[in-house]
């Protein structure tokens, strides 16, 4: 059914790159899932079920690592041989964990402004715009996969980390407003 | 050759490849089965015409009414007739407790962790009565397509957690059925609209039924259907508007919260009443029968409701918001927002969701039928009836699934708006010395604690080789299938040992408990099946000896002798006897003695029919009445 020892780069059809582009990924996700999805099955004997569940559950997985920034540069840094763990491993950069705390800091005291809404929303396109700085970062670091290189694309991923959770506490204090103000 | 001739209903039919399937819409309020018959899906009705089943089961005195017989009773039986059971599906004690006072039925102080509603049949779980309804639903689909089914998609709302789902592949296992796919309800709504419509884009669904509200947010490309997230309230439906004007009444009518079950029946029903009256009219009369027999007489315009049920209708927006959020989809990428469930009749409602959306919601479906109709549709397809066609539905898990770690808290393993179906694995480690099992429990909710989420499993994993702590590489894989069930995993790597679990939730029903209620339905279903055999080889024996009476009367003493009279006349009294006596074969012996001791007498008719068909006159006219012997 499907050869579930091939790397997601190649599953896809794809060349083990950064860049991707989202719309081929697409489309190639939604050819793979048409061919191995467990509906395609309904009438097939319980190994073939329990293969198309496997199949299915592998191609979502790959599909969601390749087309999320982060998880995708860990995962290209995985077959160039760099295991990370995520959460266990942290940046040093103290001037950016400075930056971090200040953020922090600037998201509490918002909650409590006249115009939360509109503050709120000026912080998260601050964030994701250093979010974009870092993934452009990564993509030159992968262009030329030096040892330098990969090292600066590891401590990259672990700077997105920080933002990404940032980014989705904000969402959460977006959420918690707008059901006191919505 | 009419006149004898004795055919089983579904029997004449030459079998074909065609597999029978069906869709199946188990609502809160009203439920319905469809299927697709020559390319297009539609609903069946009943023997009088009704395509909705009122989600009524009535444990009446005579046995168990299903439907709208079952809903007549609710006000004069009130503790024996149970509505809106779907919203007690896959519920704990506490949970329905917290429901308590809207709800009018006793409850049996079980054991089991499942409600028992207390009945004149016998305690009753929330499975067995929606299994009920399924049979009701399965004898309509046969009776109509003329065969068993070979399989169903049921659909449930988005947001059902773990334990609802599976009480509602309980149900269905206990009524029978092989369900091919649990089907998420907006889903399906989605493919009644997007194969119809062929629309790719990105498609909002706002479904909300009696007892339950989903939004889903999905891309529709090429008959792909990518649900990117979804959200709700299963607790939140058109119930909850009757429950907010039967309170209004309450209030104006000076009844006290404690009424004994008749009134708040009547209650509920003058409140029904009053919304769908208001959803025509500005204002309407209510009458409500109060306890000493006077009558309450009041009115209420579409403002007060409006006052009574916005604070409902904005907890849909907000979960609306929070979708389109977790989608990353900005309101203006929406091509269109499909309107399914019976609430949305309520112009409120589509108000709100029109001036939200900014932009007319569609409503050119019955959003009573469109669930049913997509699910038929995917059933066809899973049958292998649709060999070619392309539909394919990614869905998501609506509810973030963790598990406990230290302190109560949650870590969760799978996030919500995952696409299913997914496997992940976690790592853990002891942080004991010497420690040898592990505790683990399997939570789903989006809360950080333990104990503000839904408890699914707990289960111990033991036989861990004694390390030192933090040694030990603990690795628990969680499973969720196509239909949105979860089953955990957890193995130690260094030694591999293993414990696994199939989520049964702490809610559900034990595999003993779905074997014993399996055995119970499978006698009863026998006992039925013989009971409706009997009755139609007795129906089938009245028929044959009126059309034989009718006959003899038109000619039988011109065409036979007195013996040959003598002869049909004696088969034709063991077959009246026959069909006073609760024997399925002697009846049956004895129609066919009688049918092959008349062969002979019914040449002759034939041959005298021809005759007299030359004269004007057509066989059937002999058979079909009394009248005819002029």
């Amino acid at each position: 059914m499907l050869d579930l020892s091939k790397n997601y780069f190649e599953l896809f059809g794809l060349p083990a790159e950064y860049q991707v582009e989202i719309p081929a990924l697409r489309e190639r996700y939604r050819e793979l899932q048409g061919a191995v999805h467990p509906d395609r099955y309904a009438a097939g004997s319980d190994e073939e079920k329990r293969k198309a569940l496997q199949s299915a559950a592998y191609v979502n997985e790959a599909f969601e690592t390749l087309k999320d920034p982060m998880l995708r540069a860990r995962y290209l840094l995985s077959l160039h041989g760099v295991d990370m763990e995520l959460g266990a491993e942290t940046t040093r950069d103290a001037a950016f964990l400075m930056q971090q705390l200040e953020m922090r800091e600037d998201l509490e005291a918002l909650r409590h402004t006249d115009d939360s809404f509109d503050t709120l929303g000026e912080f998260m396109d601050r964030v994701s715009g250093m979010i974009k700085a870092l993934v452009s970062r990564i993509t030159v670091d992968f262009e030329t996969p030096s040892k330098e290189n990969l090292e600066d694309a590891r401590e990259t991923v672990r700077k997105m980390q920080f933002l990404n959770k940032l980014y989705a506490e904000a969402q959460a204090v977006e959420a918690q407003l707008e059901e006191e103000f919505g | 050759m009419a006149l004898l001739q004795i055919a089983e209903p579904g029997e004449a039919q030459a079998p074909h490849e065609h597999r029978l399937a069906a869709g199946i819409d188990l609502g809160t309020t009203n439920s319905l089965v469809a299927t697709v018959r020559s390319g297009t899906s539609e609903t069946l009705p009943d023997h009088d015409g009704h395509h909705l089943l009122p989600s009524v089961v009535s444990y009446s005195e005579e046995g168990i009414l299903v439907g709208q017989q079952a809903r007549e009773r609710a006000t004069t039986d009130p503790l024996n007739t149970i509505s809106s059971i779907k919203r007690l599906m896959g519920r704990g004690i506490a949970d329905v407790m917290s429901l308590g006072e809207q709800l009018p039925w006793q409850f049996a102080d079980s054991e089991a962790s499942v409600p028992r509603i207390k009945t004149r049949a016998g305690d009753v779980s929330p499975v067995e009565v929606s299994a009920e309804i399924l049979k009701c639903l399965n004898r309509r689909a046969e009776d109509s397509l003329g065969g068993e089914l070979s399989g169903v998609v049921i659909t449930v709302p988005a947001y059902f957690d773990d334990a609802q789902r599976q009480a509602t592949k309980d149900a269905a296992k206990l009524a029978g059925l092989h369900v091919y796919r649990l089907l998420n309800e907006p889903t399906a709504a989605a493919i009644a609209y997007g194969l119809d419509e062929g629309a790719d884009g990105i498609h909002a669904i706002f479904d909300l039924g009696g007892g339950t509200f989903d939004i889903s947010v999905l891309r529709l490309t090429r008959g792909v259907f990518e649900v990117m997230a979804t959200g709700g309230d299963s607790a939140l439906g058109g119930d909850d508007f009757d429950h907010a004007i039967a309170g209004w009444i309450m209030q104006q009518a000076g009844i006290s919260n404690d009424a004994d079950p008749m009134i708040q029946r009547r209650l509920m029903h003058a409140a029904r009443h009053a919304k769908e009256a208001l959803t025509e009219a500005d204002s309407t009369t209510v009458v409500m029968q109060l306890a000493d027999d006077s009558n309450w007489q009041g009115e209420l315009d579409v403002e007060t409701l409006n006052t009574l049920i916005d604070p409902l209708i904005r907890k849909t927006i907000t979960a609306c918001r929070r979708t389109l959020r977790d989608a990353a989809v900005d309101i203006d990428e929406i091509e269109d927002v499909v309107m399914v469930g019976g609430s949305t009749r309520v112009p409120r409602v589509r108000e709100k969701v029109c001036d939200f959306f900014a932009r007319e919601p569609l409503v050119s479906i019955d959003p009573d039928s469109v669930v049913a109709i997509g699910a038929a549709q995917q059933a066809n397809q899973l049958a292998g009836n649709n060999p070619d066609g392309e539909m394919l539905l990614l869905d998501v898990n609506p509810l973030s699934l963790g598990l406990e770690t230290m302190g109560g808290l949650v870590e969760k393993v799978i996030p919500r708006n995952t696409t299913i179906p997914v496997a992940r694995a976690q790592e853990f480690t002891t942080f004991k010395d010497g420690q040898t099992a592990m505790a683990i429990h399997v939570v789903q909710g989006e809360r950080e604690m333990v104990d503000d989420c839904r408890s699914l499993a707990r289960f111990e994993l033991r036989d861990i080789p004694p390390m030192v702590a933090g040694a030990a590489r603990i690795r628990v894989t969680f499973n969720v299938d196509a239909d949105g069930l979860l089953s955990v995993e957890a193995m130690e790597e260094t030694s591999g040992t293993k414990a696994s679990v199939d989520i049964k939730p702490s809610y559900g029903l034990s595999d003993n408990e779905i074997a014993d209620m399996l055995r119970a339905s499978v006698a009863h279903a026998e006992e039925d099946r013989d009971l409706r055999r009997l009755r139609e080889q007795q129906v089938e024996a009245y028929r044959v000896i009126e059309a034989l009476q009718a006959a003899l009367t038109v000619d039988g003493d011109q065409l036979l002798s007195a013996e040959e009279r003598a002869g049909i006349d004696a088969h034709l009294n063991s077959v009246i006897e026959s069909a006073k006596l609760d024997d399925v074969d002697a009846i049956e012996n004895a129609i066919k003695q009688l049918e092959s001791g008349c062969e002979f007498y019914v040449e002759r008719r034939m041959n005298a029919g021809i005759r007299e068909a030359m004269a004007g006159h057509t066989v059937s006219e002999f058979e079909s009445s009394e009248d005819d012997s002029k």
